[in-house]
């Protein structure tokens, strides 16, 4: 544990050393405000919720995330300072989890900088602020889902390019998987079940079930296994393929 | 006690290609050893795996007693390591790289600044502690990887390359360093110049196409030359053809080679048997044949060439 939490001081800091992560939160702020007010409508709706905030995540964080987290392991690789930090007295799950949680951490760092958004709605209204806070710890666990796949892919490439549009189109692939687009391709051949259990693979349903102000336990359990599944893969990922 | 650092029967291989081919060997303390051999040999694939970054195909690696497949835990925090080439977080500065370099080697507070300042001094860096490494020259960026390995005192230090890529004056430094830490630790470093080789290692081992083919301290090395023992005379003489004719009748002499002649002063190699000493016989016969000699001088040998012979596996004296 001790170690993983340096790992992560020292991934953190690092996101602050470089203007990485003040490019970064000023575009997400933007962006989600862009999305919020003209897509969704904010003050049109004439309603005190946050729902146009919220809706547009998943889609932003499609190109967002991967941004965040192509250089996780690829820039290790590339500089060949994987070869430091895996020659130095911690296990390989220390390091995988520090990395991740850093840019966890950093991701709730700019998700809570969107307050303003909140203070708005309670300015103008009287909004739920239960389903607002679901909405947000819904949103930090899919963003969380969304970086578990990318820092995987960032561990089998040295290049940050490659990392970044894999990991998008690999999120966009679980983003729609509820959605016409994916499950027609399998609609003609693949039995009931696996159609079924592709749908339910999907971000937004157990995305949108959250930001309707229900915690439900299975939503967890979703999240938490797929970052779970992939920070495995990541693992597994570095260890076959240290020598490269 | 055994050795500090015991490799038994190491081999890697990377789909076809064999790079490390059953190598066997061990370090003790107070050891420095030279790991000698072309580029692609095998050296850094090896140091590779006794610090635990690659696992081997087979084979063993034990480190102060303990397996590193059994306990990489004990073993890693055992070894200070400088991977080739010095990678490290560009965008830190020395101070934040190696304040977290400490802080997962386990010290924290006094401790920790104590080692840091320690660390800092040895490898002279005060200067440039705050600005990000990225900025810092190449001398500069090998002695912060240098603080990195040596920043817990480790018992074991593998070092690949330490030395390439620097100026003189910093080749120097480093070795100074390396020789100044010899006595409490075993060393392992790897390298392609030879002259490191004399200048800090108390022994050598030869690697070629991932094997083992030469182990032995430096002057051992030497003495499997063609050239050690052998003589270099520089005579000034009317009868060059004549004193060639004694030479090679000389007893213990295998082979004369007259590598110049000018202004009636000729050089002569002059190669013996075995490696046998000739000098003394050498000598006599000049005196008996009233030769003006300008230089007499006896070789060591070669390591460059015995590197050369034992790597491409051309002509070497067979020992």
């Amino acid at each position: 544990m001790g170690h993983t939490w340096t790992i992560l001081k020292r991934e953190l800091a690092s996101y602050f050393t470089t203007p990485i992560a003040y490019v970064f939160i000023v575009i997400y702020l933007f962006l989600s405000g862009i999305f919020a007010f003209y897509l969704g409508n904010f003050f049109g709706r004439g309603q005190a919720d946050l729902n146009s905030f919220f809706t547009f995540h998943p889609w932003l964080y499609l190109f967002i995330i991967p941004a965040l987290s192509m250089r996780l392991w690829a820039e290790e690789r590339r500089s060949g300072t994987i070869e430091l930090l895996l020659t130095l007295p911690i296990t390989m799950w220390q390091a995988v989890a520090g990395k991740f949680l850093a840019a966890w951490a950093f991701m709730a760092i700019a998700l809570a900088l969107t307050f303003p958004m909140w203070w708005t709605v309670n300015y103008l209204g009287e909004p739920d602020n239960g389903v607002i806070v679901a909405s947000y710890i819904g949103s930090l666990l899919m963003g969380g889902a969304f970086l578990a796949i990318g820092a995987c892919i960032s561990s089998l490439t040295r290049n940050q390019v490659i990392a970044f549009i894999v990991t998008a189109a690999a999120c966009l692939l679980f983003v729609l998987s509820g959605h016409p687009l994916v499950l027609d391709f399998f609609k003609g051949w693949a039995p009931a079940f696996l159609l079924q259990a592709i749908s339910s693979f999907g971000f937004l349903s157990h995305f949108d079930s959250i930001t309707k102000g229900i915690i439900d336990l299975r939503d967890l359990v979703y999240f938490a296994s797929f970052i779970a599944f992939w920070l495995f893969a990541n693992v597994v990922v570095i260890e076959m393929k240290k020598a490269d | 006690m055994g050795a500090m650092v015991e490799i038994k029967n190491l081999s890697k291989r990377f789909g076809p290609i064999t790079a490390v081919d059953d190598i066997s060997f061990a370090v003790q303390r107070g050891e420095v050893l030279g790991f000698l051999g072309p580029n692609g040999a095998g050296k850094s694939t090896t140091m590779k795996m006794i610090t635990g970054f690659l696992a081997p195909d087979s084979g063993s690696v034990r480190v102060g007693g303990d397996d590193l497949e059994l306990s990489p835990m004990a073993v890693k925090q055992r070894i200070g390591y400088l991977p080739e080439g010095a990678p490290l977080y560009a965008d830190m500065t020395p101070y934040a790289f190696l304040d977290f370099c400490a802080e997962i080697r386990g010290f924290r507070g006094d401790e920790k600044r104590r080692h840091l300042d320690d660390v800092v001094a040895k490898v002279h860096i005060e200067q440039v502690l705050s600005q990000p490494i990225a900025t810092l020259s190449k001398g500069f960026k090998r002695r912060v990887g240098l603080a990195q390995a040596i920043l817990h005192d480790p018992e074991v230090l593998i070092l690949d390359e330490p030395t390439d890529g620097l100026d003189p004056n910093q080749k120097h430094e480093v070795r100074t360093l390396i020789r100044t830490m010899a006595t409490e630790k075993a060393i392992i470093l790897s390298t392609h110049i030879l002259e490191e080789v004399d200048a800090v290692c108390t022994r050598a081992v030869i690697i070629a196409h991932g094997r083992l083919v030469c182990d032995g301290t430096p002057a051992e090395l030497e003495a499997r030359s063609r050239l050690h023992n052998a003589v270099t005379l520089l005579v000034r003489s009317g009868a060059i053809n004549g004193a060639q004719q004694q030479l090679r009748a000389l007893a213990g002499v295998d082979s004369v080679e007259l590598l110049e002649e000018h202004d009636g002063v000729a050089r002569f190699q002059i190669y013996p048997k075995d490696g046998h000493s000739i000098v003394s016989s050498v000598g006599e016969a000049a005196r008996e044949g009233g030769w003006r000699i300008e230089e007499l001088r006896v070789e060591r040998g070669r390591l460059d060439e015995v590197f050369r012979a034992v790597t491409t596996g051309s002509t070497s004296r067979e020992v």
